[in-house]
C-alpha cells in the first residue's frame, strides 16, 4: 500500500532560518477585516455553487477521532467516504458517472488498519493522527514510533501535532528539530503539522509555526486538532495561507494547508475555497494541496446540493450516515 | 458549461444583485423627476431635463429636471419658512424624525444601494456594505445629538437656512452626512445633488414625504453646476456646506467672501498611505485595496501616494502587482467583483489624460491582465513606479483608481514627503510598533490617520482636512459645531465708524525720543523699509512714531513664527507657565498701559482700567485653558479607539480691530499661542503703540523668539500680504466688509481658515464673546487617529 507519494506533494524543507521566523508580522485588526469583508466580495451562485460544494466534498477529511471508536465504525466511515454523495443526487445533477469520493479518512492509529482494509482498491488514502494526539506530550521516542507503526500500517498521511510549549517559548530551532524528525519518521507519508492554533495565544505564533513547520519539510499545515477551544477560523486560515504563499515566494515549493475543527456548513465550506483561490490560486484547490477536517460538514454539503437538485430543502436523516 | 466543467474550473461564474425593486420605484415616478421643495415635487416642463445614466451599461435610467435660479430661490424661501418652527420644535422632536429617517434606510436599505450602484457604478458590495449602513449610522448618531442639543449645545444657535451641494462619489452618503447634523442642530436644507448622481436624493425625499417630515426643512434641488452656483449666490442662505474639488471650493469660497456666510469645505486630497519595514506587509498590500481601489478610486481621502520604505520596496511591489491580479472588474450589481464603473466618461478622460501625462514626465506605468469588461466606463487598476516627487500623479489628485510609488528612508523622511502636498485630509501608517505609530500621527498634516488601517468612517468621528483638503469637518462633535454658531454672533452689532484722531502738532513732548520697531523672532526689528509713521493721541498730539511695515516685514514675521515650530510640539504646562508669566509682568505696568489707552483712545480712565484689567482675565483664562482643552477618546463601532486630538492650526495671522486696542490684541492672541500655534499680530494702525509697549513685557516673560511676532504700519495692506503668504495657515481679521472681502479671497489660495468680522462689531468686553471655547475651536483644527487594536487570538473574549 505504501505507494510513494508524487514529488510535486512532497515539500522538501529548508534550513532552519530565525531571521525568516522574526520576519513575520501580523496585525490581526487587518486580518480580520480582510477576512470579513473578503465575502462581500465574492460569492459563487447557482450551478458553480454546486460546483464548488462538490469540490469541497473532495477535499473533506473524514474524521473519527473518539474514544469509543471501532472496527466497524471506521468500516461505515469509509463506505460514506467512498460514496460520500446519494447517487440519486448525482443523477438528477448529471454528475452520475463522475468520480467522487472525500479526500481521507482520518483515524486514530489503531484504526488504521480498519480503514485500510475498508478502503482498499479506492484511491481514498488512510490518514492517522499520531505523536500522542491532541497534546502531542508523550516522550519523543514513543510519537516517533507512533508515526513509524502508522505508516507501517498503512496510513498514507500523517497528522502530527508540534509542541505547544516551543511556541509558546520561542524555541525555533527545537520546534524545527522536532518536525524535521516527525518527516522523517514519517517516510514516505505525507505529513501534516498540526500547529494547534487555539493554544498559541496570537495570530504572530501561528504564522512563526506554520513558517518553521515548513521550514522543516511539512507537506501540510492544519490549524488544530478539533479538540481546543478554539480551531478553524478564517483569520487563522488567512494568516497561515499567507505563510504558505510566503513560503513558496522563497522557495519554490508548494505547501498543502488544512483547516480542522469548526466547519460544519456548506456555506463555511464555500467561504473558506474563496480564500484558498484568492489568497493560494486555483492550485490549491484540490484535495491534494487542501483538505477540510471535519465530520459533520459532509452532511451539510449533501443537503445544500440536494437543494440545487430538487429545489426542496433537504433533512439530514435522508442522506446516508457517516 | 457543464456542471463537471464548473467543477473542473472553480470559477467564479455571475453574480448578479436583483435590480427589480429599484426599477420598478423609478418606474412608479414615470423615469422622471422634478425638485422636491415645501414638501411637495415640483412639476417640470420638457426642456429643462436632463438625462442620468448607469455607467455600468450606459443604460439611460430617468430623466431630471435641471434647477433654475427660480426653483433655487423657491426651495430657499421654502426652507425659511419652515426654520422657525423646526428649530422651536425642540430637541426631542427634531430626534424623533431623525430617528424616523434612520430606520427607514434601514428598512429600505436594498433598494437604496441597488440605486445607488447602478447610478454611480460603484460596486453593490460597496453601496450595500458601506454606504447605506453609514448613511443610517449618521442618522441615529444624529438623532442623539438632537435629542442632547437642547442640554449639551446650550449657548449655539443654528445658522438658520443651509445650502449644501454634494459630490457624486458618495451620494446617499454625503447626503447623510450633510443633513444630518443640519437638521439635528435645527437648520432647514437646501440640497443640490451632483448631476450624475441624484437618484439616491430623491428617493430620500420620496421618504421623508412619507415619514411626514415638516414641508420645507428639507428642500432637493437637482441640477448641475449652475444649479450649485444659483445656491451658493443666493442672498438668503446662512451657511453653505461643500464637498467636491479643491478648484471647485475655490470659486464657491471666493464668491461668498464679504457675507456673513458661513462655510464648510471638504475637498481634494492626495493622501499618503505609509508602510514601514515592521508593518504586516500582506495586510499593507490588502489595506491598499479598500485605499485605492475603493469606489475605483474616486475617494477624496483615497490613499493614492504609497510611501513605502525602501528596504522593503522591492518586495512591497511584488506583492501588490500579485494582489492587483486578484481584482475582478465587472458590472456594479455582480456580487463577486473588487471594482466597477467610473461614474462618467469625463472622468475616464481624466483619469487617462493624467496618467499618460506622469508617463511622458518619466514614470512607469504598470496594469494587470485582468479581464475588463466590454461596455460601460471603466478604467484598469493602475501602479505608477519611477516617478518621484515632482510627478504630476505624485502632486495631483487623479481620483481614480492610480496608485503611485515613492521610498523613504527614515521615519522623518517619510512623514517629511507624507506633507509634501498641498493637501492633507487623510494618512494611513502602517507599522507594527506602537511608539512609531503614535509618533507619526501628530507629524501628519491631515484631519484623520489611520494606524493599519485605511478608509474608517463613523459618525462620531470627525472627517475633514487641513490644508487645500479644507476646513470643517463632518462627524462628531465638532461636524455638528460647524452646523451651530455662538448665540453672541447672531446679535452682532454693525461695526460703529471708528473716530480717527485729527493731528494737530507733530512736535513730540521733551521726553526722550522713543522708537517704536517691529517685533520679530524675539527681537525688535527695525523696519525694513527704514520709515516710521506718526501716531496721535485722541486729542491729536503726537503720541510717538511706530515703524511702517511692508510686505519684507511681514515675510519676516512669518519666516521667524516658521522657525518657532517646536511651540506646538512644547508641554501645555510650558504654554500656560509663559503666559501666566506674561499676565504677571504685563500687571507691573498696569499705570503705563492705563495712560497709554486712555492717551490713544480718549476713553475714561475708569473704562481703560476695566480694558486694563479684562486683558490680565484673558491672559489668565488662556493659561487656565492651554492645559484643558483636551481632545476626545471615541469609541467607533469597531474594537478600536479615535483619538480627536486638538492641534494647533500652525502660523495665524491676526489682524486686531481698530478698537480696545489693548482687550482684543490679548484676547485673540492668547488663546491662539495657549493652543500652540503661532502669530504675527497687526495691532490698529493708529493705536498701534499698545502693541509696541508689549515688546518689553512680551521680552521678560520668556516667550520664545518668533511665537508672538508684530508688525506696525498700514494694517489692511499688512493684512493682505499675510492672508497671501502661503506658509500661513490662518488669518483672523477685523475690518469692514470690502475689507474682510480681500482678505478673504486672498485666504482662498491655500485655503487658510479664516475668522473675519464681515463689518460687525465684536466687543471684546463681552465675556461670552471675548473668550472661551468658540475662539479655542479656530485657534485649533481636529485630528482624528484611528488605532485598532487586538493581538489575543480569539477576540481577547473571556480572560
Amino acid at each position: 500500500m505504501n505507494d510513494v507519494t508524487p514529488h510535486r506533494l512532497r515539500n522538501s524543507g529548508i534550513q532552519f532560518d530565525p531571521a525568516l521566523v522574526d520576519a513575520q508580522r501580523i496585525n490581526m485588526s487587518a486580518v480580520e477585516r480582510r477576512a470579513t469583508s473578503l465575502g462581500g466580495r465574492r460569492t459563487v451562485k447557482k450551478e458553480w455553487q454546486v460546483a464548488w460544494m462538490l469540490r469541497a466534498i473532495s477535499m473533506i477529511d473524514l474524521t473519527t477521532l473518539q474514544g469509543d471508536d471501532t472496527p466497524g465504525r471506521v468500516r461505515r466511515l469509509c463506505a460514506k467516504a467512498l460514496n460520500p454523495l446519494d447517487p440519486a443526487i448525482k443523477a438528477a445533477l448529471g454528475i452520475a458517472d463522475m468520480p467522487l469520493t472525500v479526500g481521507a479518512v482520518c483515524v486514530y492509529h489503531s484504526m488504521v488498519e480498519a480503514a485500510v482494509e475498508a478502503l482498499r482498491g479506492s484511491q481514498v488514502p488512510v490518514a492517522a493522527v499520531s505523536t500522542g494526539f491532541p497534546a502531542g506530550l508523550a516522550p519523543m521516542e514513543t510519537r516517533l514510533q507512533e508515526i513509524r507503526a502508522s505508516v507501517a500500517a498503512g496510513a498514507r498521511e500523517i497528522d502530527i501535532v508540534v509542541t505547544r510549549n516551543l511556541v509558546l517559548n520561542q524555541r525555533w530551532g527545537e520546534l524545527y528539530e522536532e518536525v524535521q524528525a516527525f518527516c522523517e519518521a514519517a517516510g514516505s507519508a505525507r505529513l501534516k503539522a498540526i500547529i494547534a492554533v487555539g493554544e498559541l495565544g496570537s495570530l504572530t505564533n501561528v504564522a512563526r509555526a506554520s513558517m518553521v513547520a515548513m521550514m522543516a519539510g511539512a507537506d501540510f499545515i492544519k490549524t488544530s486538532t478539533g479538540m481546543e477551544s478554539s480551531n478553524a477560523t478564517l483569520p487563522v486560515s488567512l494568516v497561515m495561507m499567507r505563510q504558505i504563499r510566503e513560503f513558496q515566494r522563497l522557495t519554490g515549493q508548494k505547501v498543502a494547508f488544512k483547516p480542522a475543527g469548526g466547519i460544519r456548513t456548506a456555506k463555511d465550506a464555500v467561504a473558506y475555497l474563496i480564500m484558498v483561490k484568492e489568497e493560494l490560486g486555483d492550485e490549491w484547490l484540490n484535495s491534494d494541496m487542501f483538505r477540510f477536517g471535519a465530520s459533520g460538514l459532509l452532511n451539510d454539503l449533501e443537503r445544500q446540493i440536494e437543494f440545487h437538485a430538487t429545489g426542496r430543502y433537504s433533512a439530514s436523516y435522508r442522506h446516508a450516515m457517516a | 458549461m457543464s456542471l463537471k466543467d464548473k467543477f473542473e474550473s472553480m470559477e467564479y461564474g455571475p453574480a448578479p444583485e436583483d435590480s427589480a425593486q429599484a426599477i420598478a420605484w423609478l418606474d412608479a415616478h414615470g423615469r422622471k423627476f422634478g425638485h422636491f421643495i415645501g414638501g411637495e415635487w415640483h412639476a417640470v416642463g420638457k426642456s429643462s431635463l436632463f438625462a442620468t445614466y448607469s455607467p455600468s451599461d450606459e443604460q439611460e435610467l430617468a430623466r431630471i429636471a435641471q434647477g433654475s435660479a427660480k426653483d433655487v430661490d423657491a426651495a430657499v424661501k421654502a426652507a425659511r419658512k419652515a426654520q422657525p418652527a423646526w428649530q422651536k420644535l425642540g430637541g426631542h422632536g427634531r430626534a424623533r424624525y431623525l430617528y424616523a429617517i434612520a430606520r427607514q434606510i434601514q428598512k429600505h436599505s436594498r433598494v437604496v444601494a441597488v440605486l445607488e450602484s447602478l447610478d454611480n457604478g460603484k460596486s453593490i458590495r460597496e453601496t450595500r456594505d458601506l454606504d447605506t449602513q453609514l448613511a443610517a449610522r449618521h442618522f441615529y448618531h444624529h438623532a442623539g445629538w438632537a435629542q442632547l442639543a437642547d442640554s449639551e449645545l446650550a449657548g449655539y444657535v443654528p445658522h438658520g437656512v443651509v445650502g449644501q451641494i454634494i459630490p457624486w462619489n458618495f451620494p446617499f452618503l454625503m447626503l447623510s452626512w450633510k443633513i444630518a447634523p443640519a437638521l439635528a442642530a435645527g437648520n432647514t436644507v437646501v440640497l443640490k445633488p451632483a448631476e450624475f448622481t441624484s437618484l439616491s436624493a430623491l428617493w430620500f425625499a420620496d421618504m421623508l414625504e412619507q415619514i411626514g417630515l415638516p414641508p420645507g426643512v428639507v428642500n432637493i434641488v437637482t441640477g448641475d453646476g449652475r444649479t450649485g452656483a444659483a445656491l451658493v449666490e443666493h442672498r438668503d442662505v446662512d451657511k453653505l456646506a461643500f464637498t467636491g474639488s479643491t478648484e471647485v471650493g475655490k470659486i464657491i469660497r471666493r464668491s461668498v467672501a464679504g457675507s456673513s456666510k458661513a462655510l464648510t469645505l471638504e475637498l481634494g486630497g492626495k493622501s499618503p498611505y505609509i508602510v514601514f519595514e515592521d508593518a504586516d506587509l500582506d495586510s499593507a498590500v490588502e489595506g491598499l485595496v479598500d485605499a485605492i481601489w475603493f469606489n475605483q478610486g474616486q475617494v477624496c481621502c483615497a490613499g493614492s501616494r504609497l510611501l513605502v520604505q525602501e528596504s522593503i520596496e522591492q518586495a512591497m511591489i511584488e506583492k501588490i502587482k500579485a494582489r492587483m491580479s486578484k481584482l475582478r472588474i465587472g458590472p456594479s450589481l455582480d456580487k463577486c467583483i473588487d471594482m466597477s464603473a467610473l461614474v462618467d466618461a469625463s472622468q475616464r478622460d481624466t483619469i487617462e489624460r493624467l496618467v499618460a501625462q506622469g508617463k511622458a514626465e518619466g514614470a512607469t506605468i504598470w496594469q494587470p491582465e485582468i479581464a475588463m469588461p466590454e461596455k460601460g466606463i471603466f478604467y484598469p487598476p493602475t501602479l505608477i513606479t519611477d516617478a518621484g516627487s515632482a510627478n504630476v500623479c505624485m502632486r495631483e489628485e487623479i481620483f481614480g483608481p492610480v496608485l503611485t510609488v515613492i521610498s523613504f528612508r527614515t521615519q522623518a523622511e517619510g512623514a517629511q514627503l507624507a506633507n509634501n502636498t498641498r493637501y492633507g485630509l487623510a494618512a494611513s501608517v502602517w507599522t507594527e510598533n506602537i511608539n512609531r505609530a503614535l509618533e507619526i500621527a501628530p507629524k501628519l498634516k491631515a484631519g484623520v490617520v489611520w494606524i493599519n488601517g485605511t478608509n474608517f468612517f463613523d459618525a462620531a468621528v470627525g472627517f475633514g482636512g487641513y490644508r487645500e483638503s479644507g476646513f470643517g469637518r463632518e462627524g462628531g462633535i465638532e461636524g455638528l459645531q460647524a452646523y451651530l454658531k455662538p448665540a453672541f454672533e447672531a446679535k452682532l452689532p454693525p461695526q460703529k465708524p471708528v473716530p480717527l484722531p485729527k493731528p494737530k502738532h507733530d512736535v513730540l513732548s521733551d521726553a526722550i525720543d522713543r522708537t517704536a520697531k517691529m517685533y520679530v523672532g524675539g527681537k525688535q526689528a527695525r523696519a525694513d523699509g527704514g520709515s516710521s509713521y506718526p501716531v496721535y493721541s485722541a486729542k491729536g498730539g503726537l503720541a510717538g512714531h511706530a515703524a511702517l511695515g511692508n510686505r519684507k516685514d511681514i515675510r519676516n514675521a512669518v519666516e521667524a513664527a516658521d522657525a518657532a515650530s517646536g511651540w506646538g510640539a512644547s508641554t501645555a504646562h510650558l504654554r500656560a507657565q509663559i503666559i501666566y508669566y506674561l499676565a504677571e509682568n504685563l500687571e507691573e505696568r498696569r499705570g503705563e498701559f492705563v495712560a497709554r489707552l486712555v492717551e490713544l483712545t480718549g476713553a475714561a480712565k475708569a473704562t481703560t482700567a476695566k480694558e486694563f484689567d479684562l486683558s490680565i482675565s484673558r491672559l489668565f483664562s488662556a493659561a487656565a485653558w492651554a492645559d484643558k482643552y483636551d481632545g476626545r477618546v471615541h469609541q467607533p463601532p469597531m474594537r478600536g479607539v479615535a483619538l480627536a486630538m486638538n492641534e494647533p492650526v500652525g502660523i495665524l495671522g491676526i489682524s486686531c480691530p481698530d478698537w480696545q486696542p489693548l482687550l482684543s490684541l490679548v484676547s485673540l492672541v492668547a488663546p491662539a499661542i495657549a493652543m500652540g500655534n503661532r502669530v504675527v499680530a497687526l495691532p490698529s494702525e493708529h493705536l498701534s503703540l499698545v502693541a509696541t509697549d508689549l515688546y518689553q513685557v512680551i521680552e521678560t516673560s520668556d516667550v520664545p523668539a518668533g511665537v508672538i511676532n508684530i508688525v506696525t504700519g498700514k494694517r489692511q495692506e499688512l493684512a493682505e500680504v499675510l492672508a497671501a503668504h502661503d506658509n500661513v495657515d490662518g488669518i483672523w481679521h477685523f475690518g469692514d466688509a470690502d475689507s474682510c472681502r480681500a482678505i478673504e479671497t486672498l485666504a482662498t489660495d491655500n485655503m487658510k481658515r479664516s475668522w473675519l468680522s464681515n463689518g460687525r462689531h465684536y466687543d471684546f468686553a463681552d465675556p461670552a464673546l471675548g473668550e472661551g471655547e468658540h475662539v479655542l475651536r479656530r485657534a485649533t483644527e481636529v485630528k482624528n487617529i484611528w488605532i485598532p487594536y487586538g493581538d489575543q487570538l480569539g477576540g481577547g473574549k473571556g480572560y
